[in-house]
């Protein structure tokens, strides 16, 4: 027979205070975990967003990253013509080169030695239509000849200069400000984009570093890559622009989450310690209880059901604290460099539903580990030894 | 001193409490001194470079070159007494598992601007003879299993192809924030192989005296202001800071986290000791009967809690040290000299006492304040 789980509640009840610092311990635990594993979900999916599944990303051959890449204008145009790109309503090919360079820019709040790398784009103006994530969600598209740039929704407010009218200062030229754009959070919106013609004077001269081309056919990806690497006249390489960008991220993705699972479990260790102790405690205090209830006829398994119950219903109460402590991280822009592109990248904490799943069974977990030996020692309790 | 045995014997009453809590404590001070280490080694980072040391580079940015013909230029400026120039080659090794620096540097003014690295004289020599020689750091012979004389090939990213070098020379630094697992090889052959395009990534110089670094620097950014590459020139401190910023939030996650950790463990702790202190109610009061004064008492409990804590924390703190001294750990290169500093041992330290009177106070004061008569209750 089950012994009733108001007996539980009542026991916790007689010792609020050790109960409820095993219960914070193991919050703080799961708050950390979540908040660990939401950076690494944060990160990972700026660039799980980046690609679209129907882009073509063309570099030179051998280049890892857009950064150390480069081609001609002779390049574009045989890409511009190949038959495999998407056509625009207005019979254009959806094919952007692009220039891909880095900018060193003062954060707010830091010294003016510490520079930030940020990536400034140059586009074409197909370049909006064959990102089909990017939308500019204030002011209007700059305008082409002109000193114009768009900015990440991730770069406004932390940079200085960035409002709409105001102007950032990169190679020697003021730039106006003319919008800003969001790209699904998307790590585009760490960047900042002008015209391709426009940068590639002041920066590295008559070259694109990338070509992103949309697919006709979303399909038809491998027979585009064998076409375009197969050309005599090209020296590329073809990536699928959303593998491209996942590729990017997986260095630092996989730190990010080494290094989560790494904390927590060290932290874990100390928190399961804790509730080994709160829930022995509790188990001699009781001794006499365990003793009659044995007596009563209770089944030793119902004892050890009982205090597993008690202690697992502790850790999903520190669990539940702990993802309600965690939860006012979504959101928050931290940011870092991605030594694979060597660019800084912006991104949200993101807590999801699934993660705090994740934190609450991790806390049950913590909470039976840490209850099974106690429980054990309650129900192999040698009766009548006990009753004294 | 004398009450020693009866300390000892009442956290040897519940040994497994006891070292369950010791090793909480120690866990929270290990995990706490490697967050605080990345803090510390990346601020390291930021702080080093040569007071006389300074470092010219493109204007635009790290990732545009200068012409190679800045070098002459910056020898005239007045106060520059040497002038050496490097290139981030950022090639591939193999698989790319294992990821490593690569610079293309002028052999001989390198090597002689940077005493830190030191290279034995013959290598040094062999270096300088042949073209395609490359000197590599210590770690890299145990990472690879490289030896002297071998030939290893590298594919270029930026620079496309594959490039062969060999090893000539193993160099060991003598700076801990020195990487010791980057290679440098020879910039002319850079320059060979890519058709003379005359470029350097960046310049370094140096000055004759500390103080002139601001001076020196502006002489040398007003002489290429008007050119097609204007240079932005600063310390190689404000060099490597530059770099450092470069982590970006990462030093404050890490503290933060740091102090989670902490206080998750202080309720850990302080539950412990509380629980211990409610089981003795009944021999505190016997032992206040038989004359034990209430400061004693209190003295008593808070040594128990100090002896765990302080256990705990000397395991977590040396422990620390010893694992990332003995496996030489860097963090795949990202984090060279990676070391816990006398400075996280003391805020560990610190960390420890205050660990010890919030978890001990409570449960101490209540033993010193306890009634006998009520206490005696419990005595059986």
């Amino acid at each position: 027979m089950k012994i009733p789980i108001i007996y539980n509640v009542r026991s916790v009840r007689q010792r609020p205070v050790s109960t409820a610092l095993t219960a914070l311990g193991i919050a703080m635990v799961v708050a950390v975990f979540i908040a660990m594993l939401a950076l690494a979900n944060g990160f990972l999916a700026a660039f799980a967003r980046t690609g679209s599944e129907r882009n073509v990303l063309i570099l030179r051959r051998g280049a890892d990253a857009e950064l150390s890449s480069g081609l001609g204008r002779d390049a574009a145009s045989l890409v511009a013509a190949s038959p495999h790109a998407a056509l625009a309503p207005d019979g254009r090919p959806l094919v952007s080169p692009e220039v891909y360079v880095l900018v060193p820019l003062t954060r707010i709040g830091t010294d003016t030695n510490a520079l930030t790398n940020v990536v400034a784009r140059g586009i074409s103006e197909r370049a909006w239509d064959v990102r089909a994530n990017v939308t500019v969600v204030d002011g209007r598209r700059p305008a082409s000849g002109r000193s114009e740039i768009c900015v990440g929704s991730k770069i406004v407010g932390r940079f200085p200069g960035t409002a709409i009218g105001q102007s950032l200062r990169f190679a020697g030229r003021d730039w106006t400000v003319v919008c800003h754009f969001t790209a699904g959070g998307s790590a585009f919106e760490s960047e900042i984009w002008g015209e391709n013609e426009q940068f590639m004077p002041v920066f590295r001269g008559e070259a694109f570093q990338s070509i992103t081309l949309r697919l006709k056919d979303g399909a038809a990806f491998e027979e585009a890559k064998r076409a375009l690497e197969g050309d005599k006249r090209l020296t590329v390489d073809v990536h699928r622009e959303s593998e491209f960008y996942v590729q990017q991220s997986q260095l630092l993705g996989r730190i990010l989450r080494i290094l989560a699972m790494l904390i927590t479990s060290i932290m874990a260790v100390g928190a399961v310690f804790g509730a080994v102790n709160t829930m022995y405690a509790a188990v001699s205090e009781r001794t006499s209880e365990i003793a009659v209830l044995l007596t009563l006829g209770f089944h030793p398994r119902s004892v050890l059901a009982s205090f597993l119950a008690e202690s697992a219903i502790i850790a999903a109460v520190g669990g539940a604290l702990g993802c309600l402590i965690a939860l006012p991280a979504n959101g928050l822009v931290a940011s870092t460099t991605n030594w694979a592109s060597f660019s800084e990248i912006a991104f949200s904490f993101r807590v999801t539903p699934g993660l705090l799943l994740a934190g609450l069974v991790f806390a049950v977990v913590m909470g039976v580990v840490g209850g099974f030996f106690p429980a054990r020692r309650a129900a192999k309790l040698p009766v009548v030894q006990a009753l004294r | 001193m004398k009450f020693l045995p009866l300390v000892l014997a009442n956290l040897g009453r519940h040994k497994r409490r006891t070292a369950l809590t010791t090793l909480s404590v120690a866990a929270a001070l290990f995990l706490f001194a490697s967050l605080q280490t990345v803090v510390t080694t990346i601020a390291a980072a930021a702080q080093f470079g040569n007071v006389r040391r300074i470092v010219s580079m493109n204007a635009t940015g790290i990732v545009f070159p200068l012409p190679l013909a800045y070098a002459n230029r910056l020898r005239a400026v007045p106060g520059v007494e040497a002038v050496s120039w490097a290139n981030w080659f950022g090639g591939r090794y193999g698989d790319n598992k294992r990821f490593f620096g690569q610079f293309a540097v002028d052999p001989a003014s390198y090597l002689e601007m940077y005493p830190e690295m030191a290279v034995p004289e013959d290598q040094k020599q062999a270096f300088l003879r042949e073209k395609s020689a490359a000197i590599i750091g210590r770690r890299l012979l145990d990472v690879f299993g490289w030896k002297l004389g071998q030939d290893i090939t590298i594919q270029g990213t930026i620079f496309p192809g594959d490039w062969t070098f060999t090893i000539r020379g193993v160099y060991t630094p003598t700076d801990p924030a020195i990487n010791d697992d980057m290679m440098i090889f020879r910039h002319d052959y850079l320059e060979e192989r890519l058709g003379r395009p005359g470029i350097a990534g960046w310049y370094v110089a140096r000055i004759d005296h500390p103080d002139n670094a601001a001076r020196i620097g502006k002489v040398i950014d007003d002489g290429f202001r008007n050119s097609r590459a204007p240079t932005k020139t600063g310390t190689e401190q404000a060099f490597n800071a530059s770099f450092a910023t470069m982590w970006g939030n990462v030093s404050l996650l890490m503290g933060t986290i740091g102090l989670a950790v902490v206080f998750a463990i202080l309720l850990v702790t302080a539950n412990a000791m509380m629980m211990s202190a409610r089981e003795r109610i009944g021999e505190v009061a016997v032992l206040k009967t038989i004359g034990f004064t209430d400061r004693l008492l209190f003295t008593l409990v808070m040594t128990e809690t100090a002896l765990i804590t302080f256990t705990g924390a000397a395991i977590g703190l040396v422990g620390a040290k010893l694992l990332y001294k003995g496996t030489n750990f860097n963090a795949a290169g990202f984090l060279p000299g990676f070391d816990v500093t006398p400075r996280t041992f003391v805020v560990g330290a610190a960390i420890a006492v205050l660990l010890a009177l919030a978890s001990g106070l409570m449960p101490a004061l209540r033993a010193a304040r306890l009634p006998i008569v009520s206490a005696l209750r419990h005595v059986e």
